[in-house]
């Protein structure tokens, strides 16, 4: 077995087994996560660069531990304080990194493509860490992850994506995964904030009555309101976001029924999610940053291992 | 293909195994097996099953280690892992890694890695059911010994076990 891809771009171009290899993985990383000594030498020759165009917490934290837990070396990179605001090319910049001899590229860039853009271009794994509105394939993982470890599997069970689902790429690698999982999944959000034609495109429902939904699903997974991607207002405030689609107690406590609460950060605590949600025991939210390392200690080392090109059982 | 140890003969030496432990370790209260993934865990279940039938009443600690994340041929082969379930510390017990066959040395060496993330013990023991000569890569070598076998390199040793191959055998191909 191994992936059937040389980078992780999206999870829109993984097999089913790809998923399943790369679940299969991160059991064994999280059990080494659990011991008193959580490293493995695995990829102590391999050198990783987290190349960081847009701001990121958890994401880049999350890359940096699951990189030293293997073992790896790593350096990090954010644009801002670098040479590209002097005007240098993302590919000038990538070669000039690789050129020192570097084996993997973490990205996140704010262009969708970006990082399909430069797997044309250079030859060492890359592992999309979010471009732009595109995808956030580890992202999609990790709560799929969660899901299967929260409730035993993913297939069959049914997902509710809440809010800002045009500016997310959680939701579109989500969906992808989900579906390639087997869920039946939901968007749910104001109009203006779901893209036409998901239902034909992506094979979701779509709606726009947040209580049916949760009244719906087994798991609810509530975005972010992406204020800094809107360019033009597409509601009237946030206070009104909040009480038409906010997730909170007296909504879920309403329903009578056990739903799991995912977020995937960071939270805008009293808009899409209040406090006493996101802190409940209904939340797995930060059981998902918790498995966000083996998640993404599996994908690095199986796409290291891609070089290897034979695999044994 | 030669038969190198048929069924009966398998069951003789996992006894026969099984007294040189209990030789050493008496009670086994300060000592531990661990059985190595994947392949090793077939010897290992036998011998802890015969350890607890030879020591009614007393408590073995047994665990299962997997060597994937510490293998040194990284570059050249990917291998999915499998399961540790190590719930006990090694610190300072006397512990028996129990692997069937015992080739060039580096499945030992990527254990002895591994098992060291989970306490530094007093005394580290390699038990296997085939001694493969001649073949070492690494300066390491068993204190436990089913059957010695010389065999060239292109030959294969093959162990077959009832649960997952039908039945005990041990053969070279």
């Amino acid at each position: 077995m191994s992936l059937s891809v040389n980078h992780l771009l999206g999870i829109r171009g993984l097999q089913r087994q790809d998923i399943e290899l790369i679940f299969q993985t991160a059991d064994e990383f999280k059990a080494v996560l659990q011991r008193p000594i959580k490293k493995v030498p695995s990829l102590r020759d391999t050198t990783i660069v987290n190349l960081f165009f847009e701001n990121s917490t958890r994401t880049r934290i999350s890359f940096e531990l699951a990189e030293k837990r293997l073992g790896a070396d790593v350096v990090n990179f954010s644009a801002s304080g670098s040479s590209v605001s002097k005007g240098e090319t993302l590919i000038d910049t990538v070669n000039n990194i690789l050129s020192m001899k570097v084996d993997m590229v973490v990205m996140r860039h704010s262009a969708s493509g970006a990082p399909h853009f430069l797997s044309r271009h250079i030859d060492v794994p890359i592992v999309n860490a979010g471009d732009g509105i595109n995808e956030h394939p580890t992202q999609a993982l990790l709560d799929a992850f969660s899901i299967r470890e929260k409730l035993g599997s993913v297939a069959g069970k049914k997902v509710a994506i809440c809010g800002d689902i045009m500016h997310s790429r959680v939701a579109l690698s989500n969906i992808y995964c989900l579906r390639q999982l087997g869920a039946e999944v939901t968007v749910v959000g104001p109009p203006t904030l779901i893209p036409k034609h998901m239902e034909a495109a992506l094979g979701v429902n779509v709606s726009y009555d947040i209580r049916e939904t949760l009244a719906w699903c087994d798991v609810a997974n509530v975005l972010r309101i992406q204020l800094e991607r809107q360019n033009t207002p597409l509601f009237s405030s946030l206070r009104e976001y909040s009480l038409a689609y906010g997730v909170n107690r007296q909504l879920l406590d309403s329903l009578q029924k056990e739903i799991v609460v995912m977020h995937p950060g960071p939270i805008n605590r009293g808009v899409e999610l209040s406090s006493d949600v996101a802190d409940s025991g209904h939340s797995i939210i930060l059981n998902q940053v918790e498995n966000g390392v083996a998640i993404r200690m599996a994908v690095l080392y199986l796409l290291s291992g891609k070089k290897a090109g034979k695999v044994v059982e | 293909m030669k038969t190198i140890l048929n069924g009966t003969q398998v069951a003789i030496t996992v006894d026969r195994l099984c007294h040189q432990l209990i030789e050493n370790h008496l009670d086994f209260s300060q000592s531990v097996l661990i059985g190595l993934q994947p392949r090793g865990i077939y010897l290992s279940d036998r011998i802890y099953r015969t350890l607890q039938k030879l020591l009614p009443g007393v408590h073995i600690n047994y665990g299962k280690l997997d060597i994937t994340f510490y293998r040194d041929d990284f570059n050249t082969q990917l291998h999915v892992p499998n399961e540790t379930t190590i719930d006990f510390s090694l610190e300072n017990k006397k512990v028996i890694l129990v692997d069937d066959v015992l080739y060039t040395g580096r499945t030992t060496r990527s254990a002895l890695d591994a098992m060291l993330d989970f306490g530094r013990p007093s005394v580290v023991e390699l038990l296997v059911l085939i001694d493969r000569r001649f073949t070492r890569q690494l300066p390491i070598q068993a204190d436990y010994t089913g059957r010695t076998v010389d065999a060239i390199i292109s030959e294969k040793v093959k162990v077959r076990w009832a649960e997952r191959d039908g039945k005990d055998e041990v053969i070279l191909e």
